[in-house]
């Protein structure tokens, strides 16, 4: 499975939500489809971009939030699965893309070879710690339909969601995103607060 | 517990005062009474970090979606979100109010917390983070007003350094 076809996949349904994605392969991919301005691209912190949705979800209850993250970035924050399930926002869906290194860091290579891996590479299953910390629901799926059909379930569902989706360790084909850093910090909070906030 | 309830109120007040609707908190011993008023108030919300780097995230998500907040945390905190506070707040210009109550300074007599008030101000210092100490209860209201301004006015994390006279009462 790859991660862009999951991204395509889910594309069209992420209109009106707020969208954190982390940095990275992840972004530019996102980022490849046609940059919206309810997507904020967390381009450090790695960790960080389920609490920036946690915040977000708090915040504004009425508004969907799908944070889209990866392996390397949870284990950095394990931690935040216990305190998202703790605080339980019925708005928020956690992807995390699983492909089992840290490749946009320098991990991966040409070729999906896989030269810093991460834990979940070994056996460290994140549906499985995100549902022993709390989360209603938790799951993995391997297959561009489940994906697709699981993602699109928890996004129109009302509990928090935690989706683990196994996808290829490949590069993106480019990492080339045409909107600063700030010019997307300044447009998130901007599409946040003026288009209203039931979808 | 001698950490003093009226002062720990005025603290509060002032931070509602101001307008926070959400704080994120770890505890510590100086914080307990700031904590349960969190708690106990209905229109607070109040989420229980399992570390500090978390609460950096969770209040710049709150800055998005145009709501106030605050950190509560103690020194060690400080230290331990450093990076969060780095690649969030000042990597994208995001304001951050953090409450930290400062032990280790003078009195202090719990051995372990010796060090990390060492290193508090100069880090602050180290990364330009406008910080103040809250001594008095006078002082706290103004003060709090103040940080939250030119945290949002220069989008910056300001830092207030909650002090032993303004939060230890020593049993009589």
């Amino acid at each position: 499975m790859k991660r862009l076809d999951c991204l395509k996949a889910i594309y069209p349904r992420l209109e009106g939500c707020a969208v954190v994605t982390i940095m990275g392969a992840v972004a530019a991919e996102l980022y490849s489809l046609g940059h919206r301005a309810n997507f904020f691209y967390l381009e450090h912190a790695m960790g960080l971009a389920s609490s920036i949705g946690l915040g977000i979800a708090l915040a504004q209850p009425h508004r969907k939030v799908v944070v889209i993250d990866g392996d390397g970035s949870v284990l950095m924050n394990l931690g935040g699965l216990t305190t998202l399930a703790r605080s339980r926002p019925n708005n928020l869906v956690h992807v995390i893309f699983d492909n089992e290194t840290l490749l946009s860091v320098g991990g991966g290579a040409p070729g999906g070879y896989k030269w810093f891996t991460t834990a979940t590479a070994t056996g460290a299953d994140l549906a499985g710690i995100a549902k022993a910390a709390g989360f209603p629901r938790a799951q993995m799926v391997r297959e561009l339909g489940d994906f697709e059909e699981a993602t699109l379930d928890a996004i129109n569902g009302d509990q928090l969601s935690c989706i683990v989706a196994k996808v290829e360790a490949e590069m993106p084909k480019s990492f080339l995103m045409d909107v600063h850093m700030l010019e997307n910090r300044f447009e998130f909070p901007r599409a946040l607060q003026t288009k209203g906030g039931v979808n | 517990m001698p950490v003093s309830v009226a002062n720990s109120q005025v603290v509060y007040d002032a931070m509602k005062g101001v307008g926070i609707t959400l704080l994120s908190a770890l505890p510590e011993t100086w914080l307990v009474h700031l904590i349960r008023m969190a708690d106990e108030d209905p229109a607070m919300t109040l989420v229980r970090l399992a570390k500090e780097e978390e609460g950096v995230g969770v209040s710049a998500g709150a800055h998005f979606a145009g709501a106030r907040s605050a950190m509560l945390l103690q020194n060690h905190g400080f230290l331990q979100a450093i990076n969060g506070i780095v690649g969030v707040s000042l990597l994208y210009k995001i304001p951050l109010l953090m409450l930290i109550t400062d032990r280790g300074s003078f009195g202090e007599k719990d051995p372990w917390q010796t060090e990390g008030g060492k290193y508090t101000r100069p880090v602050l210092d180290a990364l330009h983070i406008a910080h103040d100490d809250l001594r008095r209860p006078d002082e706290v209201q103004p003060k709090i007003a103040h940080a939250m301004t030119l945290a949002q006015a220069s989008l910056s994390p300001v830092a207030l350094l909650l002090q032993r006279d303004l939060m230890w009462e020593e049993p009589k």
